[in-house]
């Protein structure tokens, strides 16, 4: 299992002069799925191809282990992409794509065959062998694709949006293949994704990336419970926010005096002050209870999203949609458990 | 639905022919006669005859035409590549100058370029003719293959490589196969180019390197219908063996024909 490690790399775009990718360093463990996210347009794609050595970067290095292979051939590198539109060769059928890449190495046919036979059968692709590419469905598709990619044996695999050609069930189905590949071949895995829920299923950790910079990294619980931002916040679905004024374990904010159990490092002074919308309570009394108005409720089938509004704020409120609901017009008293508060310096 | 196509372009292509057919066999046939006088092999009997020449502008012709074909191949699939796929400054003005010798009157053009020739010494030879044609020639190879590479997907060459390719190998086992119908018809257009042309070949040439359609010229000039409609022919033949050869590449829904849309 390698070790992936990318250090400083910066990269430009040529016509514009952007940066892409600015001063980006990263460790992915041996063995475990990273995933990279962020919105479209924030430099994870460039990243994928520098570690693939598709792209050179203007700066910085990339570390198989110790062995920095930088300015290695995309070829003589180990780590292979499956790309976002499956890319599978149309004049080739699936045995010739996903043996392609053995074939390159030279390795004997009946060597091939077999490891094609493998992977197939791995990949519940038995019996598709002669078929051509044109005559796959998309999750098909995707699935040769990440098998002539896994055949190889890659030291890395770096995996491009994969899934976000593909409806939803296959989308589920995927994302389960990936997640058993990853631990059966215990390859290192760079996913790139925009979406939160698709990293938060499937990755050991979470590199979020703004605008070619890594703003946060951790386990996906960390993104929710403890963003390091109004931003990651925003990007992770909840807008409540409040400002307020920290004084040691009182906040005071328009809402009245909230108590914090959990202090984070931040500063006395101003703050920000976030709350899941599903860690919020209704109908309790006594510390960090407010009122609100209850502006509107739309049922999402398992949940019940409600829209609150106090002093000029709105805010969301998730609940389970069995349990007794407010409706809309009334004005409720929400609680906010204080070990549920997380604060961010402002 | 492909098979009547083709049946169709070779009744269009083979259909004129018929009266050449005719007049190389007979022996006269005048005016207000429906028929030909009389059956004949003396036209066809030149033709064979060594010393008629025939054969030595058929290997000319041919010898020039494939060889025109190749360089533009050669020449025309790079520029093609670097027109379709990038953007660069006066990507513009190079795919004009590149048409220009067609927008432009043949007979301007060369005049220009047997000036030039006579200079370096490149008039009266068959290399002079060769790299004259490769004028009138370049542009459709580049044309259509800047149409194929527009729609060419760049990152199969890229999963290729991080699969473990070489260059070499992504050139011979991705790129190839996926513009090979592009490669092919703009053969074919060079090819029937280079092959029918009369006015570069006879001033470049001097007279001196006699193609086939030099030599036609000269017996439907000196009213030897009989010869000149079997040396037709033969002139038509290869042209009919190159399309049929061919054919399966441009009929059907071949990303080749993308590239025609843009000239």
């Amino acid at each position: 299992m390698t070790r992936v490690t990318l250090e400083k790399i910066t990269k430009r775009y040529a016509s514009s002069g952007v940066h892409a990718v600015k001063d980006l360093s990263l460790t992915i463990e041996p063995g475990t799925l990273l995933c990279l996210l962020g919105p479209s347009g924030c430099g994870k794609t460039t990243t994928l191809k520098i570690l693939a050595g598709l792209t050179e970067p203007d700066a910085g290095k990339v570390f198989f282990d110790s062995e920095n292979v930088t300015s290695v051939k995309p070829e003589r590198r180990g780590a292979v992409m499956v790309f976002q539109n499956h890319l599978l060769f149309p004049f080739m059928n699936v045995a010739e794509n996903v043996g392609f890449g053995l074939r390159m190495r030279g390795e004997a046919p009946a060597k091939v065959q077999t490891k094609v036979r493998e992977m197939l059968r791995l990949l519940q692709l038995d019996g598709m062998d002669k078929r051509k590419p044109s005559e796959l469905s998309g999750g098909q598709r995707q699935r040769v694709s990440l098998a002539r990619a896994l055949v190889v044996r890659p030291r890395v695999l770096l995996l491009d949006e994969p899934l976000s050609n593909l409806d939803q069930h296959l989308r589920d189905e995927m994302r389960d293949l990936i997640l058993r590949m990853k631990e059966r071949l215990e390859v290192t895995t760079l996913f790139v994704t925009h979406d939160q829920q698709e990293a938060a299923v499937l990755s050991d950790r979470i590199a979020l990336m703004f605008g070619g910079v890594i703003r946060q990294t951790g386990e996906s619980r960390d993104f929710y419970e403890r963003p390091a931002g109004l931003d990651v916040a925003a990007f992770f679905g909840n807008r409540n926010v409040v400002s307020g004024v920290k004084r040691g374990r009182k906040v005071e904010t328009v809402l009245g005096t909230l108590s914090v159990s959990n202090l984070p490092d931040v500063p006395d002074g101003p703050v920000s002050v976030v709350v899941r919308p599903e860690a919020i309570e209704f109908g309790k009394t006594g510390e960090n209870t407010f009122n609100v108005e209850v502006k509107r409720s739309v049922y999402m089938g398992t949940h019940i999203r409600h829209q609150v509004y106090f002093y000029d704020n709105e805010w969301d409120i998730v609940a389970p949609s069995g349990s007794a609901q407010p409706s809309a017009g009334e004005h409720i008293a929400i609680r906010l458990p204080p070990e549920k508060i997380w604060l961010i310096a402002q | 639905m492909t098979r009547a196509a083709i049946v169709l372009i070779v009744v269009a292509v083979t259909g004129p022919a018929l009266p050449l057919v005719v007049w190389s066999v007979s022996h006269g046939w005048w005016f207000p006669s429906v028929l030909p006088d009389g059956f004949s092999l003396r036209a066809w009997n030149y033709v064979f005859q060594s010393d008629a020449g025939v054969f030595t502008a058929l290997f000319t012709s041919l010898g020039i035409a494939v060889a025109v074909t190749l360089i533009t191949m050669l020449l025309g699939v790079p520029a093609g590549r670097a027109l379709g796929m990038h953007s660069f400054p006066g990507r513009r003005a190079a795919e004009f100058l590149l048409l220009a010798p067609i927008i432009v009157p043949g007979l301007a053009v060369f005049m220009g370029v047997h000036i030039f020739f006579i200079r370096i010494g490149l008039v009266d030879t068959a290399l002079g003719v060769i790299i004259a044609q490769l004028l009138p020639c370049l542009p459709y190879m580049t044309v259509i293959m800047s149409g194929v590479f527009a729609n060419y997907e760049r990152e199969a060459e890229q999963q290729a490589r991080c699969l473990g390719a070489r260059s070499f190998q992504v050139f011979l086992h991705i790129t190839l196969p996926a513009i090979m119908p592009g490669i092919v018809t703009g053969g074919l257009f060079v090819f029937l180019v280079s092959w029918s042309q009369y006015v570069l070949t006879l001033l470049v040439g001097g007279g001196r390197v006699i193609t086939l359609p030099l030599l036609l010229f000269s017996f439907a000039q000196s009213g030897d219908h009989a010869i000149a409609a079997a040396l037709s022919l033969v002139f038509v033949l290869p042209a009919i063996v190159v399309l049929v050869v061919t054919s399966r590449y441009i009929s059907g829904t071949s990303p080749a024909l993308g590239g025609m849309g843009r000239i």
